[in-house]
């Protein structure tokens, strides 16, 4: 703001970017698992105490031991993250960290609570009384909720920034923490991310099980096991379509840069094209195929209305031609995957409800065992949209991300490090739970973060 | 005054972190001076089964206090993060390897003891202190000026005080962990093991005293302000404090009264960090910003305040609770399954 400040090399301001991408993108998955898990797990372990179900009961203990391992990695990355604010973007920790910092904070409380009840309930498998540990479940679950909600009001602000004044000197002014945190953007964008963190995790978990079912395995408790993870996953499905609809349309008028960059449409008109694939050159749309109206249809409900393009916002305020060209990618990807996913679980909704059976075509359960991946993939482009569809701002209309970043130089050295670090760290975690599941199938007791030493 | 409350949370926040985190790392220290496998796995065991429910906290203190540091002096917080860029990349690093280390041990266990897993788990917890200490030593030695990265990124904390800093949160962690599991030990009925501990809790806490005292003269060479500050009448009563918390740990350490020399150790760990904030107070950047200057307003500050309650309103009853959970499975009890516990339910559903 009073202070401008430019990155020591644009390398370095790319190295920023990259690092805080990278770490965002790899923590974002362990925290989708940590919201959708323990939902999953509380079902289960719900239908076990309440139908003396065994399968139930024992895929909640599974559930709950991979969980421990999940959230330990997640925690690992989530307080990188915390360092990376402060040392990668001074331009806006400095100025705001006052007006964001209490979500950060309830965060905190919430991040707490739930690391707490998780050792709990490894604990009381054997050591507590049936229903009270049960129960212990239901902080964990709250925590998730509440906890993804003050991280995305934190983001949310970054997109409609409030609470706050401007002094005539520049200074930040009158701060009002809540009216920070309850932005005008906040709504839909947590909506939006509670339900993919239900999808992904639901979808993921549900995967591991119908891989088990296409190597031939039919006993009751695989498909238990996938019954509630994918339920889960598909009852969020219709309705994120919905949200995500709600939460594109609003960007015509919050951010319109973003929605020009995600139908990428260069110049704001009537009868806007819905445009598939193509790329931006020197402002003009290449490669594309273009339906006539209908990103005017779907941004506006009217295929005559005028909607806006990257024209609506001065030169300096536009993302680049790039830029715009991966927003719009990142959002059709996540849209695609998005449709896929609707189709998946309707399919299994109309087998559901005629038969009361999953569909028994491989080729449904090929796709459920790819479907986790392709929703943590269409989280990941949702955030690549919303990340990059709010360039050249870090905080929307106030902070550019490129005044933002440190004049440390040698940024490329973090972002190497985190690079290899984060690569080895995922694919351990990768070898530590295949691990686990062929303990889980020969019967082993296995041992998890937080939880007691088990003998076997 | 809003303002040294808010402070004083915080300094409650890096306290907290002292102690658990440090009694986190310093058993990792201890797991890493261990030696080979057949020797050093009765002492490893011992490591495992103290930290192992309670490691989450060390994590959540250490954010709570860079969240807390943002929120109520974000411009400081900048200056700090900037400068100390490389340190604080390296405890990040550090940190990494120490959380995953904790995540997959149980796996590394059973996997020929994957050495690697083991190495990083213990010698992340050298590193992340040391250059915590580091980032401290380089604050206290006002090497930090306001503004983004404009102190020398590596002067910083490559100087006396900081030097200081490493070496002395290094042997503080090491002392908090030795004590810690002797009192364990003992609480195992594990002889050895208690002889094992109580040695290194006496040799790092002579060590760690001695090393402080020698700090008393590096401080009054490399930053005559916090030596100031110590001297005052209120620094020398820290002080003091934490002399005499150190000399009562190695006291009641060689006379066996170890759940004593368990909170002395605490006493004299935590009088350190007091003296730290004592020694620069009222500047928050020595040489730069006082405590006031970049405060956030007084409606944040008072948020901030609001969530400490709340949070040690759910925390706490919590915490102790799990404490009483993992303390019923001590003393070879955790094969057992209690009547009426959903393992029992799930044993006789079974069978």
């Amino acid at each position: 703001m009073s202070i401008l400040l430019q990155a020591a090399t644009e390398l370095d301001l790319l190295a920023a970017r990259n690092q805080m991408a990278v770490s965002l993108g790899f923590h974002i998955v362990f925290a989708a698992l940590g919201i959708g898990f323990p939902f999953i797990t509380l079902l289960a372990h719900r239908r076990g105490l309440k139908r003396s179900d065994p399968d139930a009961l024992l895929l909640a203990k599974r559930w709950s031991k991979t969980m421990a391992v999940l959230f330990a990695v997640g925690a690992v990355s989530g307080t990188i993250l915390s360092f990376e604010m402060g040392m990668l973007w001074p331009g806006l920790m400095g100025p705001f960290g006052d007006v964001i910092g209490l979500p950060f904070t309830l965060e905190g409380i919430s991040f707490f609570a739930e690391a707490i009840f998780i050792a709990i309930y490894l604990y009381g498998w054997k050591r507590m009384p049936a229903k009270w540990h049960y129960r212990s479940l239901y902080p964990i679950v709250a925590a998730g909720i509440t906890g993804s909600f003050f991280i995305v009001s934190v983001n949310a602000w970054m997109n409609a920034p409030g609470g706050f004044d401007i002094a005539a000197d520049g200074s930040i002014v009158d701060v009002e923490p809540l009216a920070a945190m309850f932005n005008s953007a906040v709504a839909v964008q947590y909506t939006h991310m509670l339900l993919a963190a239900y999808m992904s995790a639901g979808f993921l978990v549900a995967g591991v099980y119908a891989w088990s079912w296409l190597r031939g395995r039919r006993e009751p408790i695989i498909r238990l096991g996938f019954l509630i993870a994918f339920s889960v996953a598909a009852i969020a499905a219709p309705i994120q379509v919905l949200v995500g609809d709600v939460a594109t349309r609003r960007l015509i008028e919050a951010q319109p840069a973003k929605f020009a960059a995600i139908e990428l449409l260069p110049e704001t008109r009537a009868n806007a094209p819905f445009t598939i694939g193509g790329r931006l050159v020197d402002g003009e749309v290449q490669g594309a195929i273009e339906i006539p109206g209908l990103a005017s249809f779907l941004g506006a409900r009217d295929v005559n209305a005028e909607v806006p393009g990257l024209d609506a916002v001065p030169p300096s305020d536009r993302p680049s031609d790039r830029l715009a060209t991966l927003v719009h990618w990142s959002f059709q990807t996540m849209v695609v995957i998005g449709t896929a996913l609707l189709a998946l679980a309707a399919w299994f909704g109309w087998s559901w409800w005629r038969r009361r059976q999953p569909p028994a075509s491989h080729w449904f359960w090929r796709s459920a065992a790819l479907a986790g991946v392709a929703a943590v993939v269409a989280m990941e482009a949702g955030w690549i949209t919303t990340e990059v569809g709010r360039q050249p701002w870090v905080v929307h209309g106030l902070v550019r991300t490129a005044d933002a970043v440190t004049p440390a130089p040698g940024l490329i050295w973090g972002l190497s490090a985190i690079v290899v670090i984060y690569l080895g760290l995922g694919t351990i975690t990768v070898l530590v739970l295949r691990r686990m599941a062929r303990q889980f199938e020969t019967g082993e007791e296995v041992s998890t973060p937080y939880g007691p030493a088990e003998r076997g | 005054m809003l303002v040294d409350l808010v402070l004083a949370i915080i300094w409650l926040g890096i306290s907290a972190y002292g102690i658990f985190g440090g009694a986190d790392f310093g058993a990792g220290i201890w797991d890493l001076l261990a030696g080979g496998p057949a020797r050093g796995e009765r002492p490893r065991r011992l490591v495992e089964r103290v930290i192992g429910p309670v490691w989450e906290a060390n994590h959540v203190w250490l954010i709570f206090v860079l969240v807390y540091l943002w929120t109520a002096f974000p411009e400081p917080f900048v200056a700090i993060a900037t400068t100390m860029y490389i340190p604080l990349t390296i405890a990040a690093i550090g940190i990494i390897f120490r959380g995953a280390g904790f995540a997959f041990r149980k796996w590394a266990s059973s996997v020929a003891r994957a050495r690697m897993a083991g190495a990083a788990f213990a010698g992340s917890s050298l590193i992340t202190p040391f250059f915590l200490g580091a980032v401290a030593g380089g604050i206290a030695s006002g090497r930090v000026p306001l503004g983004f990265a404009a102190g020398d990124r590596w002067s910083a904390w490559l100087n006396p005080t900081s030097i200081l800093g490493g070496v002395l949160a290094v042997l503080a962690c090491a002392f908090v962990a030795a004590v810690l599991l002797t009192w364990e030990a003992y609480r195992d009925r594990d002889a050895e093991m208690v002889e094992y501990f109580r040695v290194r809790g006496l040799a790092t806490g002579t060590l760690a005293g001695m090393v402080a005292l020698g700090g008393v003269a590096v401080i009054r060479l490399d930053a005559p302000e916090l030596f100031e500050g110590l001297t005052t009448p209120l620094g020398i009563a820290v002080v003091g404090l934490s002399a005499a918390g150190g000399i009562a740990t190695l006291n009641a350490l060689s006379r066996y009264r170890l759940a004593f020399g368990r909170m002395a150790a605490g006493v004299a760990t935590i009088a350190v960090l007091w003296g730290w904030g004592v020694g620069q107070y009222p500047d928050l950047l020595p040489g730069a910003a006082s405590v006031t200057d970049f405060a956030a307003s007084p409606p944040v500050l008072r948020a901030l305040i609001w969530a400490f309650v709340a949070a040690i309103a759910i925390a706490i009853p919590a915490l102790v609770y799990l404490f009483t959970l993992t303390e019923r499975g001590r003393l070879g009890e955790s094969g057992a399954v209690a009547t009426g516990s959903t393992q029992d339910l799930l044993d006789r559903l079974r069978e």
